[in-house]
């Protein structure tokens, strides 16, 4: 290879290099505040802001959706299996909420004990599946439940 | 390396590369319309719907292998910046910059079918996470390197700055790639592991989607070549390879 494009091989080469490891401490650096929502547990441990909207995520607690009657305001509590907070909406939830099913809720803390969302998201997981295989899945967990 | 850097050379020559792609080119054309029926189909009409998301779910054929073919033609483009910064090949300055545009075009398509699907599924048509973020700058080093490009009035001058621009957007790609795995966003982690062995998704709907990547591969390989062709013969007009590409050969003077 010639000296100069050896020369330019090496200087891009370099370049990016640099470029890399500037951009992999960046990224570490920021990497708290690049979390799109903070967990329960992390609710527990003092991090959530106060006073401040931040966004909640984590999965619908099973059985503990109560819808009122008289309004729109749903609670219910969303956990990461270590730690739970109750939630209360006010409005329509997105077709794929449902117990068991994560979201990510935007809102405040009210007190420490209760977080009140203004918007609800559901977040969907990576598996697809047919409709026929969910079923079969759902039917066989059944029968061995069912079976002493 | 040596070998290699001779053939690339030879393929370095305009007029080469004119008729090799020339000979490519409805083959690859061919390939990706014929396929991507083929995924077309078994993707919206045959493949079963998702037992959570129900039909809304098709988007996926679109969206995924869009999504891969940005970051592919991303890295590509970059690649092909690289070989013309360091070589000054003419055809790999005119394949970066003609690959720009297609791939600006996957990442649109990306992010417009990422936000129709969203709506239905999560309840918004975007949010600023990380994965949807990153693949948003994306499209805009896509226009940078447009843009730039273009900007510059001394046409390889353009190339090789927009190359080297290409270039430094490279860091962007495995904070896609990997924004899922690094964060917590709202898109979901990634579905398809070629190389981990087990996907999470039901083989009915893989192959589909397999398809749909292949067709779209060879759509931009079709478009790539094209576009570079095109951009050769304007960049030689007057020489008399490309005066016979375009009039055929010169008949003697009546």
């Amino acid at each position: 290879m010639n000296p100069t494009r050896r020369r330019r091989l090496v200087a891009i080469s370099v370049g990016l290099l640099g470029l890399g490891i500037a951009s992999g401490f960046v990224i570490y650096a920021l990497r708290e505040n690049m979390q799109h929502f903070i967990s329960p547990s992390d609710i527990a441990l003092g991090k959530a802001p106060q006073g401040h909207r931040f966004r909640l995520g984590g999965v619908v607690l099973e059985g503990s959706v109560k819808r009122s009657a008289t309004s729109l305001d749903v609670d219910f509590v969303v956990t990461d299996r270590f730690k739970d907070i109750p939630v209360r909406y006010t409005g329509i939830l997105p077709d794929l909420f449902r117990e068991g099913q994560s979201v990510v809720a935007t809102g405040t803390l009210e007190g420490s004990t209760r977080f009140i969302a203004e918007e609800v998201l559901a977040k969907h997981d990576e598996n697809y599946m047919p409709t026929e295989v969910a079923d079969a899945i759902a039917k066989a967990k059944a029968q061995k439940d069912g079976q002493p | 390396m040596n070998g290699f850097l001779v053939w690339l050379n030879s393929f370095g020559s305009p007029e080469k590369f004119h008729r090799v792609a020339l000979r490519f080119e409805p083959w690859l054309l061919g390939l990706a319309l014929l396929v991507g029926a083929v995924g077309l189909y078994l993707g919206l009409v045959k493949a079963p719907a998702d037992y959570l998301q129900g039909e809304s779910a098709r988007i996926m054929y679109i969206h995924i292998p869009a999504a891969w073919m940005s970051l592919f033609i991303y890295g590509f483009m970059a690649f092909s910046g690289f070989c013309a910064l360091v070589w000054r090949f003419k055809v790999a300055e005119l394949m970066a910059m003609a690959a720009a545009p297609i791939g600006a075009g996957f990442t649109a398509v990306t992010l417009i079918t990422g936000s129709l699907w969203g709506r239905p599924t999560w309840g918004t048509y975007w949010v600023w996470d990380a994965r949807l973020t990153s693949e948003l700058v994306l499209l805009f080093l896509f226009f940078g390197v447009i843009g730039l490009y273009n900007a510059i009035e001394d046409q390889r001058k353009g190339a090789r700055a927009a190359s080297l621009l290409a270039l430094i957007g490279l860091v962007n790609l495995p904070i896609i790639h990997f924004s899922v795995n690094w964060w917590n966003t709202l898109h979901q982690g990634n579905s398809i592991n070629l190389f981990a062995g087990k996907s999470s998704i039901h083989p009915s709907m893989l192959w589909p989607l397999i398809l749909m990547a292949l067709a779209t591969k060879f759509w931009f390989g079709a478009s790539l070549l094209a576009r570079t062709r095109i951009a050769l013969i304007e960049f030689e007009a007057g020489k008399e390879w490309a005066q016979t590409a375009l009039f055929g050969p010169r008949r003697p003077e009546a």
